[in-house]
């Protein structure tokens, strides 16, 4: 693994769809106008050919690497990016942006509603995965980029890669959807349902429009904590807490005694400053509506020319390997040669973003041999 | 060169497309790539191997062998490489019944149990035999089971597939006489009987 980093980065902004266009969403509604917030890093050629849009999970955003002026935390993919790694700025034109929806700068419920002045909360629209895509697209078309080199992600940012695929299968020369699924199950559906209720059920959630007051913190803390348990595995849990005490006795009262339970509580509580409730309502109800099965995958084409690396996670339960695999047998029956891999690692979910030894590994030879045109 | 790989290589027209079921490091997948310019997919179970052959630039899936070939279409491959597989999977029938479907050709591959030494082995030491196409003890082999030419030869014919080209491999060379006592190993090419290669 390179040290290397990219050094200072700079969140930039873009806006499209300026009334009287609009952005057109699956749901039948509009969006007008929109913002995305994107970072790049890397140099475009003149050919404009070495792309790769990297696509963010549910809480990520558009500083996937280097650091922002003054921050001492790294972009949360800069063990991917940058000189000398996987995804070689040296190499590559790297561009990552926030979603629609989301509250990184990017358009969603908690921006200014130009019609009233205020946080559009509830008013915003129900958004899906294609609509985040198709934001992107326009994103895309600004740098005049013909065709991506490559269309990067994983878990909901593994559903845009496959999004990409499906609707703009010329645009893309190679698709890596990593810890992803072509629709939730009941069950991630399921968790989604649970998280939403536990902000919901929160009395500062004011049906959503609680922006001059605060966020509902309690709700929205549970919700994430929710989500921890579901990107960690059991042994990775087992590993880094056991049954581990916080202080050295039990306190016979209802506070966290053990330390699994402070480290939800501090995760829970850490959200809470960077992530608006409502997005993570609007991004969940995305992920849940995504369905990709079937013959809604590339529809139309018999055979497909993009090069796949598809991945997968042996202690992922919240995106199971079976979820994978069933991806790769509909890329068998678009005749697409397809590299898939089911990386051994017992961080569960989380593996995307820690396991990063052998997905860079695997990453970087598969890009190499990808040839830019 | 390996022998065998030598064969396959000869075999293998150009630009064919080529599915390899436990393509291992993918040392022959590369060779057919650069020597026919194949378009190349291969299946392969182990991590290690696997990531050799994203290094060699390979389209590799990670899976076994059994659930590999479902999902493809029929005829979706010109040739589909079953090499010294045959006595490690356990569904043998249904791996070249499925291979047979998919690809327009199977390449079948195996170490030959009826080889001389392996026989005198048996017979007169009353070991089970080890020689270079079985070098396994019997408490590490990987083999579930032991066919032979004579073997494959018969379940051709009473599957009625078409045996179209035939190689008995010794040490270094080809072996003509008595192949199913004198081969260490064998490749067939077979097609399915209803197929009319010339046709397409």
């Amino acid at each position: 693994m390179s040290d290397k980093s990219i050094g200072i980065v700079k969140t930039q902004y873009f806006s499209f769809a300026e009334p009287p266009a609009a952005l057109q969403l699956q749901s039948g509604r509009h969006l007008a106008p929109v913002t995305l917030t994107y970072e790049t890093y890397g140099t475009l050629n003149n050919a404009k050919s070495n792309a790769i849009l990297v696509c963010h999970a549910l809480s990520g955003d558009a500083h996937a690497a280097g650091f922002h002026e003054g921050d001492k935390a790294a972009g949360w993919w800069d063990d991917m990016i940058g000189p000398g790694k996987a995804l070689d700025t040296n190499l590559y034109f790297i561009i990552c942006s926030n979603v629609i929806g989301g509250c990184m700068g990017s358009t969603g419920p908690s921006s200014i509603n130009p019609e009233t002045g205020k946080p559009y909360a509830l008013d915003f629209p129900v958004i899906t995965i294609e609509d985040m895509v198709d934001a992107q697209k326009h994103l895309i078309d600004f740098f005049g980029i013909e065709k991506l080199f490559c269309v990067i992600g994983g878990s909901m940012g593994g559903m845009h890669v496959l999004q990409w695929a499906s609707k703009y299968p010329d645009k893309l020369v190679a698709a890596i959807p990593i810890a992803t699924a072509l629709k939730h199950s009941p069950q991630q559906i399921a968790f989604d349902e649970v998280i939403r209720q536990s902000i919901m059920a929160d009395p500062a959630w004011l049906g959503g429009s609680y922006y001059e007051h605060g966020q509902p913190e309690k709700g929205l803390a549970v919700a994430r904590m929710i989500g921890h348990i579901t990107f960690m595995s059991d042994q990775s849990m087992e590993e880094k807490f056991s049954r581990k005490l916080k202080n050295d006795n039990l306190s016979f009262q209802f506070i966290d005694d053990f330390e699994v339970e402070g480290y939800l509580r501090y995760r829970g509580y850490n959200f809470v400053k960077r992530f608006d409730a409502n997005s993570y309502l609007y991004i969940t109800k995305a992920m849940d509506y995504f369905d990709l099965s079937g013959d809604k995958f590339m529809p139309g084409i018999r055979k497909t020319n993009i090069r796949f690396l598809v991945i997968s996670f042996k202690s992922d339960w919240l995106y199971p390997t079976h979820q994978s695999q069933d991806i790769v047998r509909l890329l068998k029956r678009k005749h697409a040669y397809t590299t898939y891999f089911d990386l051994n690692s017992t961080y569960g979910h989380d593996a995307f973003l820690i396991e990063i030894e052998d997905e860079t590994r695997l990453i970087r030879n598969f890009l190499a041999n990808v040839s830019l045109d | 060169m390996k022998i065998d790989h030598q064969i396959i290589t000869q075999i293998i027209t150009e630009n064919a497309h080529v599915l390899d079921l436990g393509c291992g490091n993918g040392e022959l997948l590369s060779l057919l790539t650069q020597k026919k310019n194949a378009l190349v997919q291969g299946i392969e179970l182990n991590d290690e191997e696997m990531q050799k052959c994203v290094e060699n630039g390979l389209t590799v899936l990670q899976g076994d062998i059994e659930s590999g070939l479902v999902d493809y279409p029929d005829q979706s491959f010109d040739y589909v490489i079953l090499n010294q597989i045959m006595q490690e999977i356990k569904k043998a029938d249904f791996v070249i019944q499925e291979s047979l479907r998919v690809g327009k050709r199977v390449i079948v591959g195996f170490p030959n149990f009826a080889h001389i030494k392996a026989r005198l082995t048996l017979l007169i030491s009353g070991k089970t035999p080890i020689n270079e196409a079985l070098p396994y003890y019997w408490f590490e082999t990987p083999n579930i089971r032991f066919l032979t030419i004579q073997d494959f030869i018969d379940y051709c014919r009473k599957k009625s597939i078409n045996i179209e080209q035939q190689y008995f491999l010794g040490k270094a060379n080809l072996v003509k006489f008595l192949p199913n006592l004198f081969a260490l190993n064998a490749l067939f090419v077979i097609t399915r009987h209803d197929y009319d290669y010339k046709q397409r």
